[in-house]
């Protein structure tokens, strides 16, 4: 063995050798990444081509070229390749609030920070305030941001076409979500009952509802439910689209929750029996908490679903976010060639953000929730 | 009841109320009387409001003309025509809107699905780009977006974007030289069909061969030239001896708007744009997850045994991930369709817009415009999805 020695090194004392130049640093990086085949690096090339070609442009018309500050259409009509980012500003109270009087903001302001405060509870709170979140978010939290968003008891009321915007957006999703998720537990809870009348009347909700688009739901909430109604009771437009999006959207939450009954194990319900509790204590206390657990995530999808759907509601002549964001786009004052595109694109970041947010928190979630299985 | 085994003596008569059996029983009857019940309130007062407001019930109306036009018709359609008719036509396009939607969107989906696993960075966050974006702003949004800010803000048809001077783009539609077949051109065609059906059962045979002795004959070549050579070659010696097989109907500018040719509204496209993208965003989440679910061994295994990338990603990751994708893209092509009722807002002619928008508004009928557009809605999702496991059958897992 010694003959072959040529170094000065002892056997195994060789100190490591620095990998080759063309495995670390921006190159190495460059080399993995970008241009680890023929293939590759034309796609990579074709790709910055098409980072080249549409990124300056859009840098531009957003930012460079936009007018920031305008006053009305003529400020906009000056620079035609920039954003109209002076429509945004100027109607920005009616995108927020709609036609809500400006003397009375402050009562949706206030609704707004207790509904952040309270997801907030529910959301990330430990044991106990989440419990009492969940609670107050079910019980008195409706009727207060009613009484504050409608008026009575003293305060102005202000009737329903008078709302608008992001307010009517989050009035729907949020009185969507809260109305569809114990109507989802008990459809749920109802198409897993071994009782086949009970179980076949819940699949055929579920189906019919999850079947049809939600516009024909929303057009015969708007159509037919004046001809349900016995003489006199009469809905107002908002509340026939939140009983349609409720039931609509409680359908989903059925399905999601069904999944989460579906992956208790067995032996929890045995367990459950196995101790004396009824049916409605084992689903109370034993199966429900573990079964819903598993499913925020799901719940929070179905709720970025939710919130995208609302924008339909101004098919049937409701003003929310979307649609007043659209009306602005057909007023006169405002009828510059940028103005479309700025107020489309202004629109998509702001549900961008609610739903790309929601989505994370929902991946997030999922990771923390999965650690227990997947290891 | 072991109890009662221990002790030896009958169990006690346990009340009705506690009795599991008698309770679901009963739970059951008073379900069903409860929701009868509200059914029959609902059905009554229904009628009542009706026989006030004086309308009647009935599927007569659907024969009377509708007085109305349509912008799209690929069936012949008149204002004087039927409401039936209308309702027809307004179906083709909800169809038309939804096979071409679909169309696109798995070729986007599974292009951006793949993209998203690519070893490339940029390629990788590209795609990661489209979907975030696209899957989280309401499709809404996105039809008027393409519709308002993009193609209604176009030049019109006299500054009309054109390639090549056939294809034509300005702010109402898009025009296309429509093909004009002449006489002979069925013989191409016959050809072609033929070609088809020579290669299916050929391929069919092949397989059946391979299976038996493990010889792999390629029949990839001769397919090509089957199918695609041979109808070409054909249409050139019918071009020298008989005359052109076919005529391209070219559009032209005539006085203020195009004439000729294919004429896609941008209602039309603004909405296939919007669907496609939007639905392909969300394939390819679920493109993804597929081949994400297959194991990496099956890769490894495949490589150990000589296959190339290209045949290990056709023979055996594909066909593995399948299985994993096609329920929820099942879901997706439904979505799809239902989605395509967003065509109300921006007047496209489809089912919603037509016979529940127009045809309501004229006739009144609530209750059967509402439970037919419905009823046509849930047939499509069951069609749908009767098809799909058909096609989910095939590909599932066989097992012992």
């Amino acid at each position: 063995m010694g003959q072959f020695q040529t170094s000065a090194y002892a056997p195994g004392a060789h100190p490591d050798l620095p990998p080759p130049p063309s495995t670390v640093g921006i190159v190495g990086w460059l080399r993995t990444n970008l241009f680890s085949s023929v293939f590759n690096s034309v796609l990579t090339i074709l790709a910055i081509f098409l980072l080249l070609v549409a990124v300056p442009p859009l840098l531009d018309w957003s930012i460079f070229d936009a007018a920031w500050m305008a006053e009305s259409k003529d400020d906009c009509l000056k620079n035609p390749d920039g954003a109209c980012w002076g429509f945004v500003t100027s109607r920005f109270g009616q995108f927020m609030y709609g036609f809500y009087p400006s003397a009375e903001r402050w009562r949706v302001d206030l609704v707004g920070v207790l509904t952040v405060l309270l997801i907030g509870m529910v959301l990330f709170g430990k044991g106990k305030i989440r419990g009492y979140g969940v609670l107050i978010f079910l019980a008195p939290f409706p009727v207060a941001a009613f009484i504050l968003l409608y008026g009575g008891v003293g305060l102005t009321v202000v009737e329903t076409n008078q709302w608008g915007g992001m307010m009517l957006t989050l009035v729907i999703a949020v009185t969507g979500i809260t109305a569809s998720l114990p109507l989802g537990v008990l459809l749920a809870l109802g198409r897993r009952s071994n009782m086949p009348i009970i179980r076949n009347l819940c699949v055929i909700f579920i189906e019919f509802w999850r079947g049809v688009p939600l516009i024909t739901i929303l057009f015969m909430a708007s159509v037919m439910f004046p001809l349900f109604m016995p003489e006199g009771v009469n809905f107002n437009q908002l509340l026939r689209a939140l009983i349609g999006v409720a039931l609509f959207s409680a359908a989903y939450m059925a399905e999601v929750i069904r999944g989460g009954l579906q992956a208790i194990p067995k032996g929890q319900y045995e367990a459950a029996s196995a101790l004396g509790l009824g049916y409605w204590q084992s689903m109370r206390l034993i199966i429900l908490p573990q079964a819903l657990t598993i499913v925020i995530p799901g719940i929070v999808n179905t709720f970025i679903g939710l919130f995208k759907d609302t924008t339909l509601v101004l098919i049937i002549g409701l003003i929310d976010f979307l649609s007043a964001v659209n009306t602005g786009t057909q007023d006169v004052k405002w009828s510059a060639f940028t103005v479309p595109m700025t107020a489309y694109v202004f629109a998509a970041i702001v549900y961008f953000i609610f739903c790309f947010g929601m989505s994370r928190y929902s991946i997030s979630l999922e990771k923390n929730l999965a650690t227990g299985h997947k290891q | 009841m072991a109890e009662a085994a221990v002790t030896g003596s009958k169990p006690d008569r346990v009340a009705i109320l506690n009795d599991p059996r008698w309770r679901s029983i009963i739970f059951q009857v008073v379900a069903l009387v409860l929701v009868i019940t509200i059914g029959w309130y609902l059905v009554t007062n229904t009628q009542a409001n009706m026989e006030k407001r004086n309308i009647g019930f009935g599927l007569d109306f659907l024969s009377i003309p509708a007085g109305f036009d349509i912008i799209q018709t690929l069936i012949p359609y008149t204002s004087s025509s039927s409401y039936s008719q209308a309702f027809f036509v307004s179906l083709i396009n909800t169809l038309l809107v939804a096979i071409v939607g679909i169309f696109f969107a798995t070729i986007l989906g599974f292009i951006a699905g793949v993209a998203r696993l690519s070893s490339n960075w940029l390629i990788k966050n590209l795609a990661a780009v489209y979907v975030e974006v696209f899957r989280n702003v309401p499709l809404l949004l996105q039809i008027f977006f393409w519709y308002h800010a993009v193609l209604k803000t176009l030049p019109g048809p006299r500054q009309s974007l054109s390639m090549l001077e056939i294809f034509f783009l300005n702010n109402r539609g898009v025009y296309l030289p429509g093909p004009q077949p002449q006489g002979s051109f069925w013989i191409i065609c016959a050809l072609l069909v033929g070609a088809v059906i020579t290669m299916v059962v050929w391929k069919k045979r092949e397989d059946r061969r391979q299976e038996l002795t493990g010889e792999r004959r390629d029949l990839f070549g001769i397919g090509l030239g089957l199918i695609l050579v041979l109808p070409m070659v054909a249409f050139v010696v019918i071009w020298q001896v008989a005359g052109t097989p076919l005529t391209w109907d070219i559009p032209t500018l005539r006085g203020f708007n195009f004439g000729g040719g294919i004429e896609i509204l941008p209602e039309l496209l603004s909405l296939v744009i919007a669907l496609s993208v939007y639905t392909g965003a969300f394939i390819a989440e679920n493109v993804r997850s597929g081949i994400q679910a297959v194991s990496r061994g099956q890769t490894e295994a495949a490589f150990a045994l000589g296959i190339r990338p290209g045949p290990t990603m056709r023979l055996i990751i594909i066909p593995q991930a399948l299985r994993v994708i096609i329920p929820p893209l099942t879901s997706q092509y439904l979505n799809l369709t239902k989605n395509s009722s967003l065509a109300v807002a921006i007047a496209y002619p489809d089912l919603v817009a037509v016979f529940m928008g127009t045809t309501l508004n004229q006739t009144g009928r609530a209750v059967e415009i509402v439970g037919i557009t419905m009823g046509i809605y849930l047939l499509l999702s069951l069609l749908t999805s009767v098809i799909m496991n058909w096609y989910n059958a095939r590909v599932a897992l066989v097992e012992r």
